[in-house]
C-alpha cells in the first residue's frame, strides 16, 4: 500500500468497485479498501436486479446469473395475486444473481483496470486538514497506516460510518430502516421464472416478504419490515420463520442472511471538501423496492468521473465535487428515488383492506401501458371509495 | 447498559446506522459499543434477531 493515491475508495461493494474501476480506467491511481476478509460475503441482499439496468454496467455472465425472471407477482393480504409480465413491469423484473460471485467480478475488474485492492483492511478515521478530507487512517491486519488521497469516496454501505466521522449526519430514522432476514431455501417447489412479493400488515408491516428463485428448487425467501414494527416475538426473523414453516415446511436452509436496508431520503448533500459519498452510504436505495445494487453502481461511476475531472483540474473542493451531487439528483435515478419515496410514504398508510381492494381491481385490468400514472388513473376510476386516498397519491405524483 | 448477545448477533450492521450517537461500530464480525451509548434502545428494537438488550446494570 502506498501512502498517497489520487483516489481512496472505502468499501468493496458494487458501488466502491465500480468507482475504483472507473477511476483506474480514467488513469487515476486508486486504492480500494474492504474491511471484510472476503469480497461479497456474507451476502446482505435478495440479489434481484433489473435486466436493462444491469446491462449498463456489465454483460450478464452465467457464472453469476442464478435465475432469469419473466414475471413478478404481488400478493395482497387476502391472497389476491396481481401478475406483472416482463413486458409491462420493465425494470422491476430481471435477474436473480449470485452476489458473492458478482461482487468479486466487479472488484476483479477494478483490479484489472489498475486499482490497488486490500481486503481485511478498514478505514478507522478520516484525515482532516483544515476541514478538508485528505485521506484516511487505514488498519490492515494489525498495522496502522495513513493513506492520503486527493479525493476519498465513502462507499461503506448501510453503516455509513466514514461520512459520519467527517461530520455528516448519516443516521437512518428507525421507521425507515428495513430490518431484514432471509434464508436461501432449497428443496422447495417454486416457479423459477417468477418473483413473489407478499404485502400486508400481518405478513410484513410497512415492508414485504419476497421469494426470489435461485435456479431450480431454491430461492431467497426473505422479509423486510419497518424498524418501528420490529418487536419482541415479531422481529424479521420471527415473521420469516412463521411464513417458511407454513409455506415451505419441506425447505432446507442452506444460508442465513440478515441485514438493514435504508429506505429514507438520500443525504442532503453527498459531497464535502475532498469527500464523495455513494451507494447505500449516501442513502440512495429505492425506497419502494429496497433495491440498491444499481443505484450504488450508478453513483459510483458518476462520482469517479467527477473526481477524475476535479483531480486533473487540481481542485477537489465541495463546490467542485458538487457536480456529482447535482448530476445524480437530476438523473433518471434521482427522479425515481424522489417519486418512489412519495409512493412508499403513501403505501405505508394503506390498510390491509385497502390493499385487497386495490389488488382485486388490478387483477381484473389488462394494461398495455403499465406506467404509474395510467395505473393510478385506472384504479381511481374503479374505486370511488378509495378516491380520497388515491388522490393523495396523484397529487404527490404531479 | 447495552448487552450484545454475540451468539445471536449476525453482524449485519442494521443497528449501526440507526444509532443517533454513532456509538456502534462493526469491525468485520465484531460489534463494538462506545461510551457515547445513551441506552436509548433503538438498536435493540431494529435488530432482526434480537441480539441486543438494554439492561439496568451500570
Ligand atoms: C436483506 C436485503 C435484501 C436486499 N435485496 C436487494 C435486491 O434484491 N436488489 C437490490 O438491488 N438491492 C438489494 N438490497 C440492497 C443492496 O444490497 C445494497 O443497496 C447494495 O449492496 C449497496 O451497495 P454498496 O456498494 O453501496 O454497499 P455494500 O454492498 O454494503 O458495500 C459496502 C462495503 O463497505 C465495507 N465497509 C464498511 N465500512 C468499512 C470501513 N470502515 N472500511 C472498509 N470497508 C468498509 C463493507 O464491509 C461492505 O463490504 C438488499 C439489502 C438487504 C439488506
Amino acid at each position: 500500500m502506498k501512502s498517497e493515491y489520487d483516489l481512496l475508495v472505502i468499501g468493496g461493494g458494487p458501488g466502491g468497485a465500480i468507482a475504483a474501476r472507473t477511476a483506474a480506467e480514467a488513469g487515476l491511481s486508486v486504492c480500494l479498501v474492504e474491511k471484510r476478509p472476503a469480497i461479497g460475503a456474507p451476502v446482505r441482499c435478495a440479489e434481484g436486479i433489473g435486466k436493462k439496468l444491469l446491462h449498463e454496467f456489465i454483460e450478464p455472465d452465467e457464472r453469476w446469473i442464478a435465475s432469469d425472471i419473466r414475471r413478478a407477482r404481488i400478493i395482497a393480504p387476502d391472497g389476491t395475486a396481481v401478475s406483472l409480465e416482463e413486458s409491462m413491469a420493465g425494470s422491476e423484473v430481471g435477474y436473480v444473481i449470485e452476489r458473492k460471485i458478482f461482487d468479486r467480478e466487479l472488484v476483479w475488474n477494478a483490479a484489472e483496470a489498475g486499482s490497488d485492492v486490500f481486503v481485511k483492511t478498514r478505514a478507522s478515521a478520516p484525515i482532516m486538514e483544515g476541514g478538508t478530507i485528505t485521506g484516511a487512517i487505514i488498519e490492515s491486519c494489525g498495522e496502522t497506516r495513513r493513506v492520503h488521497a486527493d479525493v476519498t469516496i465513502a462507499a461503506d454501505g448501510v453503516e455509513s460510518k466514514f461520512a459520519r466521522w467527517c461530520g455528516i449526519n448519516t443516521t437512518v430514522p428507525l421507521r425507515e430502516m428495513m430490518t431484514c432476514a432471509q434464508y436461501l431455501l432449497t428443496n422447495i417447489d417454486i416457479d423459477q421464472t417468477c418473483t413473489d412479493f407478499y404485502l400486508g400488515n400481518y405478513v410484513a408491516p410497512e415492508g414485504y416478504l419476497w421469494i426470489f428463485p435461485k435456479g431450480r428448487r431454491s430461492a431467497n425467501v426473505g422479509i423486510g419490515i419497518s424498524g418501528r414494527k420490529s418487536t419482541e416475538g415479531n422481529r424479521a426473523k420471527d415473521r420469516l420463520d412463521r411464513f417458511v414453516k407454513e409455506r415451505f415446511p419441506e425447505g432446507k436452509i442452506i444460508e442465513y442472511i440478515i441485514g438493514g436496508d435504508p429506505v429514507c431520503e438520500p443525504l442532503d448533500c453527498t459531497v464535502a471538501d475532498g469527500l464523495m459519498i455513494i451507494g447505500d452510504a449516501a442513502r440512495v436505495v429505492d425506497p419502494l423496492t429496497g433495491g440498491g445494487i444499481y443505484n450504488s453502481m450508478f453513483t459510483g461511476r458518476l462520482a469517479a468521473g467527477v473526481a477524475a475531472k476535479c483531480i486533473s483540474g487540481g481542485l477537489c473542493s465541495r463546490e467542485r465535487l458538487m457536480e456529482y451531487d447535482e448530476t445524480w439528483r437530476r438523473s433518471e435515478m434521482g427522479r425515481v428515488l424522489e417519486r418512489n419515496y412519495r409512493i412508499k410514504e403513501f403505501f405505508i398508510t394503506l390498510s390491509d383492506h385497502h390493499m385487497n381492494t386495490l389488488a382485486k381491481s388490478l387483477a381484473s385490468i389488462t394494461l398495455s401501458d403499465f406506467s404509474v400514472k395510467t395505473l393510478v388513473k385506472e384504479l381511481t376510476k374503479r374505486n370511488p371509495a378509495l378516491l380520497m386516498k388515491l388522490n393523495e397519491l396523484k397529487t404527490t405524483l404531479n | 447498559m447495552l448487552n450484545i448477545h454475540r451468539d445471536i448477533c449476525g453482524y449485519c450492521g442494521a443497528c449501526v446506522s440507526v444509532c443517533p450517537e454513532g456509538a456502534l461500530e462493526l469491525i468485520d464480525a465484531y460489534l463494538t459499543v462506545s461510551s457515547l451509548c445513551m441506552n436509548c434502545g433503538l438498536c435493540a428494537q431494529v435488530c432482526p434477531l434480537g441480539a441486543l438488550e438494554v439492561t439496568d446494570e451500570e
